[in-house]
């Protein structure tokens, strides 16, 4: 699947993001998100216990790893959907612990998730207008006197216009959501994001069940995003996406980071075959097909 | 033989009735809830009951003019849907359910109970309350209308204030629900925390919700009263179902619908009513008594609301595009 995208050319890659040999938990030049021994347990297992970690500012970074590594419950607990048992965490300077969810998305934090949630019975274009922040008639009060909010609205409008001719949905936009297909709500649910134009955007596999059309473009987005200033923290299964669009990687297995770096040093770190391949691996019945593809794609990525 | 006239005026008079308003009103609030931000209120009977009581009490006991008396009931149910929202409001759907339900019952029996007869009237309830409101009344005395809209000053009086507010109100929650403020609460419907994630105060807006629709309910609730006596056993939670079924009868996330909903259900249900009991009483039916008469409308009640649940469940004026996406 991901063998038939063929880049157009080739992003530019930001560098220097670090300080020091690139390893789990390294600094960075300029983070605009750090994490402090932010751990989560659910009954016995700990997802996530995550030791130190910086994110980058103005880069594309990818978050990846095994199924059931923690990378999703990372995103939720970072972004106030969960609460870890301990930890600390920054962003752009601010700490978020005992932050709500929305008002982490206030600061410019804005995530989408791994399970689409494009709002069914609204209209694309509702859609897009609820993602914009600081609108006078979402006041109860307010509402009831449209020319309060008339021209605020007016300007929305056009800007969510703009968004989804560029995601090339500007012909969905007055049908309901629920009417689009996997990869449009996909889109959608990015393009929604962007409406608050946030300063970190974090995609939840913006790739899974998306065509591999619809992947180039989808690609170009985020390098996008990355071109206006925005930094960019995804989480992605498919190897070559990352090769292509991530200048930074984080790897994460059971709930720690075991490795980070530029997308070709850190595939040649044992720790991420080591965490592919699971601690245990000669125990298990046999290798999972999937990490054997994850496992030929690092190496070919090498050759 | 069967008086049809009867039976025809007697339903035709449910369409401008004050219990219809009254019934139109808190199903327009119940439309706020359940239809556009997805919370399912089982305890609009206790708002209701909140209007009925909080007029009569201030009125009979403390002696407040009518729109002190109005504000007291309308105070009320602010407090009520803070306390039912407050520890809910955080949690799944169906918390909300189960303790709405359960605090009508609980407001119920408090208004039925010995304990505070001096106030309540306990199980006959209170009346007398009324001479405030007819003194507002700007319509000289004497019989106006035709036909079998014939009625006094104070029972026209009656009809054009519950009428009133009713298009006041409908008005009003069409403003609101084509606001941004609207789009916020049915994309709580839809996913709240997709809502959450782009910056909205969830919370704070399903209680918005709540309150108002359940004010809603309270003015409901003084219309219904204005005809009659205030009488505890009016608020059972079968109250709150009758609006349910004018809801989804008209279209759950529609402002026409519990309007229009009201009216079709009054008439239907006076005209079923009025036609089995004459019905029985000619003998058509020798194998009923004119109980057993009384009872059937809610059987057909209950009928009804499957029929409309299998065959249209966007209601009457729902939009059909909306049921092709049946979560
Ligand atoms: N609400 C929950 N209750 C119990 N366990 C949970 C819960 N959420 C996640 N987990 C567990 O935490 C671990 C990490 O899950 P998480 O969803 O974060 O993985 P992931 O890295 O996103 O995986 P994938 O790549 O498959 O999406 C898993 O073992 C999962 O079973
Ligand atoms: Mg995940």
């Amino acid at each position: 699947m991901s063998s038939d995208v063929t880049p157009t050319s080739k992003p530019v890659k930001s560098t220097g993001l670090h300080v020091g040999e690139a390893g789990p938990g390294v600094r960075k030049v300029d983070p605009i998100l750090t994490a402090d021994s932010v751990k989560r347990t659910f009954g016995g297992l700990t997802a996530v216990d995550v030791a130190h970690v910086e994110i980058p500012r103005g880069a594309i970074t990818a978050l990846i790893g095994p199924n059931g590594a923690g990378k999703t419950t990372f995103f939720n607990l970072l972004t106030g959907f969960d609460k870890p048992d301990e930890g600390s965490w920054e962003f752009d300077g601010r700490s978020l612990a005992h932050v709500p969810a929305y008002r982490v998305a206030r600061m410019g934090l804005i995530r989408t998730f791994q399970l689409t949630k494009a709002l069914g019975l609204l209209t694309v274009m509702d859609n897009m207008k609820l993602g914009a922040k600081g609108q006078g008639g979402e006041n109860l009060f307010r509402s009831v006197l449209p020319f309060l909010w008339r021209k605020q609205e007016d300007e929305i409008e056009e800007k969510a216009v703009e968004l989804l001719t560029r995601f090339k949905l500007d012909t969905k936009r007055e049908d309901y959501a629920a009417s689009l297909s996997g990869g449009q709500r996909k889109l959608l649910e990015m393009a929604r994001a962007l409406m608050s134009d946030p300063t970190l955007v974090m995609l939840d596999e913006p790739m899974a069940g998306v065509n591999p059309a619809l992947t180039q473009s989808l690609l170009e987005h985020i390098l996008d995003l990355k071109s206006q200033g925005m930094s960019v923290l995804f989480v992605e299964h498919d190897m070559h996406m990352v090769r292509h669009i991530a200048d930074w990687v984080i790897v994460m297995a059971e709930g720690k980071i075991v490795a980070e770096g530029d997308p070709h040093t850190v595939m040649q770190d044992p720790a991420v075959i080591d965490a592919y391949l699971g601690a245990h691996h000669d125990t298990d019945i046999g290798i999972d097909t999937e990490h054997v593809e994850v496992l030929k794609e690092l190496i070919d990525d090498e050759q | 033989m069967i008086d049809w006239i009867a039976i025809f005026s007697n339903a035709a008079q449910e369409l401008i009735s004050p219990t219809t308003a009254a019934y139109a009103l808190a199903a327009l609030g119940l439309a706020i809830h359940f239809g556009y931000t997805g919370l399912l209120n089982f305890g609009q009977a206790g708002f209701m009951a909140l209007g009925a009581y909080g007029f009569a009490i201030s009125t009979l006991s403390f002696g407040f003019p009518v729109w002190a008396s109005v504000l007291v009931g309308v105070g009320a149910s602010v407090i009520f849907a803070l306390i039912l929202g407050i520890p809910t409001l955080r949690l799944r759907a169906d918390y909300l359910a189960i303790v709405t339900i359960a605090a009508a019952e609980i407001l119920r029996l408090v208004f039925t109970t010995n304990t505070f007869d001096s106030l309540t009237g306990s199980a006959s309830g209170l009346q007398g309350y009324k001479g405030g409101f007819a003194d507002l009344n700007p319509i000289p005395p004497g019989t106006y209308g035709f036909g079998p809209f014939t009625y006094n000053a104070y029972d026209w009086w009656i009809r054009i204030v519950g009428w009133t507010l009713v298009i006041v109100f409908a008005l009003l929650t069409w403003l609101i629900i084509r606001s941004p403020w609207g789009r916020v609460i049915k994309g709580i419907r839809e996913d709240e925390d997709a809502v959450r994630a782009l910056g909205k105060n969830v919370y704070s807006y399903k209680m918005q919700s709540l309150i108002l629709g359940g004010v809603y309910g309270t003015l409901a609730g003084m219309i219904f009263v204005l005809p009659r006596a205030v009488v505890p056993a009016n608020y059972q939670t079968s109250l709150t179902f009758f609006i349910y079924a004018i809801l989804l009868l008209g279209g759950a996330a529609t402002i026409l619908g519990p309007i229009v909903g009201s009216m079709i259900f009054w008439v239907l249900l006076s005209f079923f009513s009025g036609f089995m009991a004459r019905a029985v009483e000619a003998g058509w039916f020798p194998f009923m008594t004119q109980v057993q008469a009384g009872q059937l409308r809610f059987i057909l009640v209950g009928i009804a609301i499957m029929l409309i649940v299998v065959f249209r469940p966007q209601g009457i004026f729902g939009n059909k595009k909306e049921l092709a996406f049946v979560k």
